[in-house]
């Protein structure tokens, strides 16, 4: 119930949205079974929606501890070339999966080790791996972009698992093992105390160190996820493009979740129905035949919209001004005693 | 030694170091044409970065830069096609435009106490939509004053060509520089970067502040994107395209702590000059592929933000000192 009442927001926005979408373009609810899978709008967009979704699983544990993790779109590339690079030098299919989840969890350690050790504020240590990680990207694939035709890899792209696309699955399964992680261990509580304040979870005895790195490497690890899933969805990977300005998707996706960027509480589900959202109004755009130069335009228009709704300081003018309705205008002396 | 000056000296030294290897390898490299084209080059970036200064001095950030660069060149093309207006007229309207936008987005962060990262955010997509909307095409620009501010030039000794654009961006170095550390609003944009409470306490009036902050980066991105539209001669909105973090690497490189509160606008041109530097060292080694300039770039990042936060340690292990 209390779970329902904090997602609430973003459920409605979501079907608001769906609605809209379905005024202009009738079959968007449409789902059928052909060949053995499903297909249907709906199903494309929770296919499309696995990267950003992916990244903001991550970039939510991240936000929770105050921290902002914009690396994560080149990781994609990172991990997607080095996928890439495994397949094409003929090591198999399981081997290049371990080592591109490798190459994320490395990515984040980086991070982690800058943030948590060396204390370096989050959005600047991340930017040192956007900067620099395009290029390592290059690097790997040698400034081309490498093609392969492993069907085995390219599965976790296009192939189908119980009707569904492989990469909804891996987001849906990967959000969901992630926010149990979280709420059935002490683990989401620790992170949100860090994130409300740092020195006194660490004094509370938080080990706030090794939890910071290892959220920094859940993120990783999440950017590896999708890289891999970017790189068998195309069958190659393309170091320049891969991922570019992901990140800013999954922050925008964690921040209509109604997490705050400032830390502390924070919720999984909400960040994916924020994914979703966003993934509805890119579709939806095209479906309902708007050209899609007004994707962006509309695209910030809603951020705005939800940014003047979560305002603290309207919130607060809110709160106040319900009251004065409420309970009229007493002087505020006698309003102490009533209580 | 003042220890604030440390960084400053660090960025102009490793640029001095990085200008003796390259003599050392390609004594041609230390002519005035290099010189010339790297200004040239760099002209846009320069003109960005001192905006950009203005903005993390203050403690904030301002990523929608790059989109209003794009922005910018497809507005001047658009109009220059379609209406008979002359180019200065449009200059006009382009730079109240993106001023107006900045000032906007000010008036946002002040307005909803959000943070710049997520309202600039949005900027970038408003602005990088608004060009979309404009066209998707590339728009070439034919305009007869184009092409006499493109073959605007002063022949240095050497045959090194001073650009008028090189000259606009070395002019608004200048002008940041005045403005940041020798007005009263660069006085409140210094002391907003301290800490937001304290400079309300000081007296500065924040709203107005952080408005006339934007505002002026926002004027800063339509002036450069009238250089780059004079560079390039079109107007393409999938131009400049991450932009804005090579205008904050470039700032960091310079010495400014991206907390706020403590940099120079002098330390900025250092910082891009040397970025530039990078990049023509690759361009005449030859061997070395481009990416190696983006991996020797974050590597420049790391160095400088370590060396901050050395140096920050140092100076709070003073006070603390002087305190006991």
């Amino acid at each position: 119930m209390q779970t329902l009442r904090r997602l609430a927001p973003q459920i409605v926005t979501l079907l608001a949205v769906c609605l809209l979408v379905t005024l202009f373009f009738p079959g968007f609810l449409d789902i059928s079974m052909s060949g053995g899978r499903l297909v249907g709008p709906v199903i494309d967009i929770l296919k499309r929606s696995a990267p950003v979704a992916l990244l903001a699983i991550g970039m939510t544990l991240v936000i929770a501890t105050r921290g902002i993790d914009l690396s994560v779109g080149t990781v994609i590339a990172i991990c997607g070339a080095v996928a890439a690079w495994a397949i094409a030098g003929g090591m198999g299919l399981w081997a290049a999966v371990a080592l591109a989840i490798g190459a994320g969890l490395l990515a984040g350690l980086w991070n982690g080790v800058l943030v948590a050790v060396i204390g370096i504020q989050p959005i600047v240590a991340t930017l040192i791996l956007m900067t620099a990680g395009r290029g390592i990207a290059q690097l790997i694939t040698e400034g081309r972009i490498l093609t392969f035709t492993d069907p085995g890899f390219a599965w976790f792209g296009s192939g189908t698992l119980f009707g569904m696309p492989v990469p909804a699955v891996i987001w849906i399964v990967t959000g969901v093992v992630m926010a149990q992680l979280m709420r059935r261990t002490a683990l989401g509580l620790l992170v949100e105390a860090i994130g409300i304040n740092r020195r006194a979870s660490a004094l509370a005895g938080v080990n706030a160190l090794v939890l910071l790195i290892a959220v920094y490497m859940a993120s990783g690890l999440c950017a590896a996820l999708a890289g891999i899933i970017t790189a068998a969805d195309i069958r190659g990977a393309d170091a320049n493009n891969a991922g570019l300005w992901l990140e800013l998707d999954a922050i925008l996706a964690v921040v209509i979740g109604g997490n705050s960027l400032l830390g502390g509480r924070f919720s999984i589900a909400a960040a994916l129905l924020g994914a979703l959202i966003i993934q509805t109004i890119d579709t939806g755009i095209l479906l309902a035949g708007f050209p899609s130069e007004y994707n962006l335009v509309i695209k910030a228009g809603l951020v705005v919209i939800i940014l003047v709704l979560q305002s603290p300081r309207l919130a607060t003018e809110w709160y106040f001004w319900r009251r004065s309705v409420r309970e009229g205008p007493p002087p505020a002396t006698t309003k102490e005693h009533a209580r | 030694m003042n220890p604030r000056l440390l960084p400053l000296y660090a960025t102009i030294a490793i640029f001095l170091v990085a200008c003796v290897i390259c003599y050392i390898q390609f004594p041609y490299m230390l002519s005035t044409r290099v010189l010339g084209n790297l200004l040239t080059d760099n002209a846009y970036l320069g003109i960005v970065a001192v905006g950009m200064t203005v903005v993390i001095l203050s403690g904030g950030i301002d990523l929608s830069v790059g989109s209003v660069i794009a922005f910018s060149g497809v507005f001047i093309a658009v109009m220059l096609r379609d209406t008979g207006l002359p180019a200065p007229v449009v200059f006009v309207l382009l730079l109240i435009v993106t001023t107006a936008f900045g000032a906007a987005m000010g008036g946002l962060i002040h307005g909803l106490a959000m943070p710049p990262f997520i309202v600039t955010l949005a900027g970038m997509f408003l602005a990088r939509g608004a060009a979309y909307m404009l066209t998707i095409d590339s728009v070439p620009i034919d305009d007869p004053f184009y092409e006499m501010l493109r073959k605007a030039y002063y022949l240095m000794p050497g045959k090194g060509r001073l650009t008028l654009i090189g000259v606009v961006m070395l002019l608004s170095f200048a002008v940041g520089m005045v403005i940041a550390h020798r007005t009263r609003f660069g006085a409140s944009v210094y002391a907003l970067g301290g800490g937001e409470n304290t400079a309300r306490l000081m007296g500065v009036q924040v709203g107005r502040t952080t408005v006339g902050i934007y505002a002026f980066s926002g004027f800063m991105a339509g002036l450069s994107g009238i250089v780059f539209s004079v560079y390039t001669g079109s107007g393409y909105p999938l131009a400049t395209v991450g932009t804005e973090l090579t205008a904050i690497a470039a700032v960091v490189i310079g010495g400014t702590l991206l907390t706020g509160g403590s940099g120079f606008v002098f330390g900025t041109f250092i910082g891009v000059m040397t970025m530039g530097l990078i990049q023509t060292y690759i361009v005449f080694d030859g061997t070395l592929s481009s990416w190696w300039t983006k991996i020797v770039i974050g590597g420049l990042l790391l160095l400088f933000i370590v060396l901050q936060k050395g140096l920050l340690r140092l100076t709070s292990a003073r006070f603390s000192g002087g305190l006991a």
